[in-house]
């Protein structure tokens, strides 16, 4: 019967599409409903292959749902390669403007590539990684399978169809210009469709849990997931001009819109790129350590004050704006007073490791998982202080700016997700070991360095540049024009951009690693020994 | 709609204010309660239970304890 009502629906959407196609205003939109149609079109076909066949037996409630993980892991290893690349590109088209090609004017220059890069490493790379690990951590910590059948399933390539729509609009120029939120209308909508099967799908599964508590990893994966629901749907509340269009009106304006986009963003930071990997955090650190969190009392105090706080932050992206002082002191005030939440959780993480720290010099995965709490700690610092209205007036519209952004990004959530990554595939595909430890080293070092040439050479030309803008004569006339300082800024760019070339290789070696761990890795032992936390 | 914004907004600087202050409070003095350290020594080795297959029941608070727990 199920099955019937699948077919009803993706025959009514292909059709619709198609006429949403014949109907459309741009070429953005008749692109997309022409993809939609075909997408629709072939689950039916395949849908229909599958119609009567016998139902296979019950669903095996003995066994994980682990074929949804590892597609994602795979997918989260693919996005990142094509994210840090494209930032490496556009990072050399800074330093070299030749390299927005003439003949790729209007799909390849950095106005376009910029979104794909940061839409790309946020929600293609660490979405994808969050919904992997998320999918692993609730089964393992709630002891059941997932709830929904192939929910999770739906989710996961519902999500990726969503990935392919933005990044296609990006590059064709359909964009509503709200930064991290930049897909129009339609997309949204069905962002929020398959938000609400996650939502449905995570929640269902802690309830049928066989734990009588629930893990603090999903404490932090749940509120990513309600927080992210919240913000996207009343960020991108907006007016579409015709059903048959890309193009929408937002339903704010003026500074309430601009404060509406920034407390979805600083959000999305909080939530998205914080609590989320929080929650990968708390599972994966004790599992590699083996030994349970250092303080449970503490990581519960961690996430309440995170949720009680960082949903006030955003208005210190909005400094010297119009809007009101009351408000950007407000989240000045907030973010400045998140410093020791998160402080709490780094000191959490890392004290878990007590009494394991030798691990650190024989395991490059644990080195990897420490370091990213590390940058986590210096970045939950930097962000606070540039959230200082004063300091502000010097880091803002600065490439400091970009440097704080990424020291959080690659060091925190792009470690963090390595670690993570390492850890899944050989259990995932029943491997002993990964096909090459000394290999994470070498991906280790890579990033590390890369970070520190990239945090560092933006923390010098933010700086330089905040200066240079605000230099006066003594007549108070401005000494340099915007150009000396794009001109200034040259070398930096260059070690920035070597900075991500250090970082993309050590990615393409991570993914060499992993595909040859499933490749080519002994498999482990039938009866896996059983793990109990090393006293 | 200007009234009831100004309505909201005086709520929200007071009663709400106090209510979600309250509400964090009593979260973390909950959290800090005495007698929660079994409890959260359990849940904090639950990532160390169900690494391959699921449970067969609701598993019963320290049934596979830390050594550390067993001595109490």
């Amino acid at each position: 019967m199920l099955n019937y009502l699948k077919l009803v629906i993706l025959g009514l959407i292909a059709v619709l599409a198609a006429i949403a196609a014949n109907y459309a205003r741009d070429s953005i939109y008749m692109i997309h409903m022409v993809l939609v149609m075909v997408v629709a079109a072939g689950l039916f076909l395949w849908q229909l292959r599958r119609t009567d066949e016998p139902v296979p037996a019950d669903v095996l409630e003995s066994e994980y749902m682990d074929g949804p993980v590892r597609v994602a892991v795979a997918l989260t290893a693919f996005w990142g390669v094509v994210g840090f690349l494209v930032g490496v590109y556009i990072a050399f088209q800074l330093a070299f403007p030749q390299l927005n090609f003439d003949w790729a004017q209007g799909y390849m220059n950095f106005g376009r590539l910029r979104p794909l890069h940061t839409s790309a490493v946020i929600f293609a790379f660490g979405g994808t990684g969050l919904l992997a690990s998320s999918f692993y951590v609730v089964q393992r910590t709630s002891a059941t399978r997932m709830w929904g059948g192939n929910l999770a399933w739906f989710v996961l390539w519902g999500y990726q169809f969503f990935i392919l729509l933005a990044a296609t609009s990006y590059i064709l120029g359909g964009s509503q210009s709200r930064e991290y939120a930049e897909p129009e209308w339609y997309i949204d909508l069905w962002l929020t469709v398959v938000w609400v099967a996650y939502l449905a799908m995570y929640v269902g599964t802690l309830i049928k849990r066989k734990e009588p508590h629930i893990y603090v990893a999903n404490w932090f994966y749940l509120s990513f997931i309600v927080t992210v629901a919240m913000l996207h749907v009343i960020n991108n509340l907006a007016v579409p001009v015709s059903i048959f269009g890309s193009r929408s009106v937002s339903l704010f304006s003026g500074v309430q819109d601009a404060m509406t986009q920034w407390w979805y963003g600083h959000n999305a930071v909080g939530f998205f790129l914080t609590a989320g990997f929080l929650g990968m955090m708390y599972y994966f650190v004790p599992k590699q350590a083996e030994r349970p969190v250092y303080s449970y009392k503490l990581s519960i105090i961690h996430f309440w004050a995170l949720i009680f706080l960082y949903i006030w932050a955003g208005p210190h992206h909005l400094h010297y704006t119009a809007l009101p002082d009351w408000a950007s002191t407000l989240g000045m005030v907030f973010s400045v007073v998140l410093w020791m939440p998160s402080w709490g959780g780094m000191i959490n993480g890392l004290m878990t490791l007590s009494g394991a720290w030798d691990k650190l010099r024989t395991d490059p995965i644990l080195r990897m998982m420490v370091t990213s709490i590390a940058f986590y700690g210096m970045s939950t610092f930097e962000g606070p202080m540039m959230s200082i209205r004063a300091v502000n007036s010097l880091s803002h519209y600065t490439d400091w700016t970009i440097g704080h952004v990424h020291s959080g990004a690659l060091g925190w959530n792009g470690m963090i997700t390595f670690g993570m990554l390492y850890y899944l595939v050989p259990r995932l595909w029943n491997r002993k070991a990964l096909y090459s430890l000394r290999m994470v080293s070498w991906h280790y070092w890579l990033a590390t360095i890369g970070i520190v040439l990239y945090a560092a050479s933006m923390w010098v030309t933010g700086i330089m540049e905040g200066l240079m803008w605000r230099e006066v004569d003594p007549q108070g006339f401005l000494v340099n024009s915007f150009a000396d300082t794009v001109a200034a800024k040259f070398p930096m760019y260059v070690v920035r951009g070597l900075g991500g070339v250090m970082y993309l290789t050590g990615s393409l070696i991570m993914a060499y690693n992993l595909w040859m761990t499933v490749r080519k890795g002994a498999a482990s032992d039938a009866v896996a020994p059983a793990t109990a936390p090393a006293e | 709609m200007e009234a009831t914004y100004h309505i909201m907004r005086i709520f929200a600087g007071s009663w709400g204010l106090v209510f979600m202050f309250l509400v964090f409070v009593g979260v973390i003095l909950w959290a800090l309660r005495p007698g929660s350290r079994t409890v959260h020594e359990d849940t904090a080795n639950i990532p160390f239970r169900h690494d391959d297959k699921p449970a067969r029941s609701m598993v019963t608070p320290g049934q596979d304890a830390h050594p550390k727990e067993a001595r109490q």
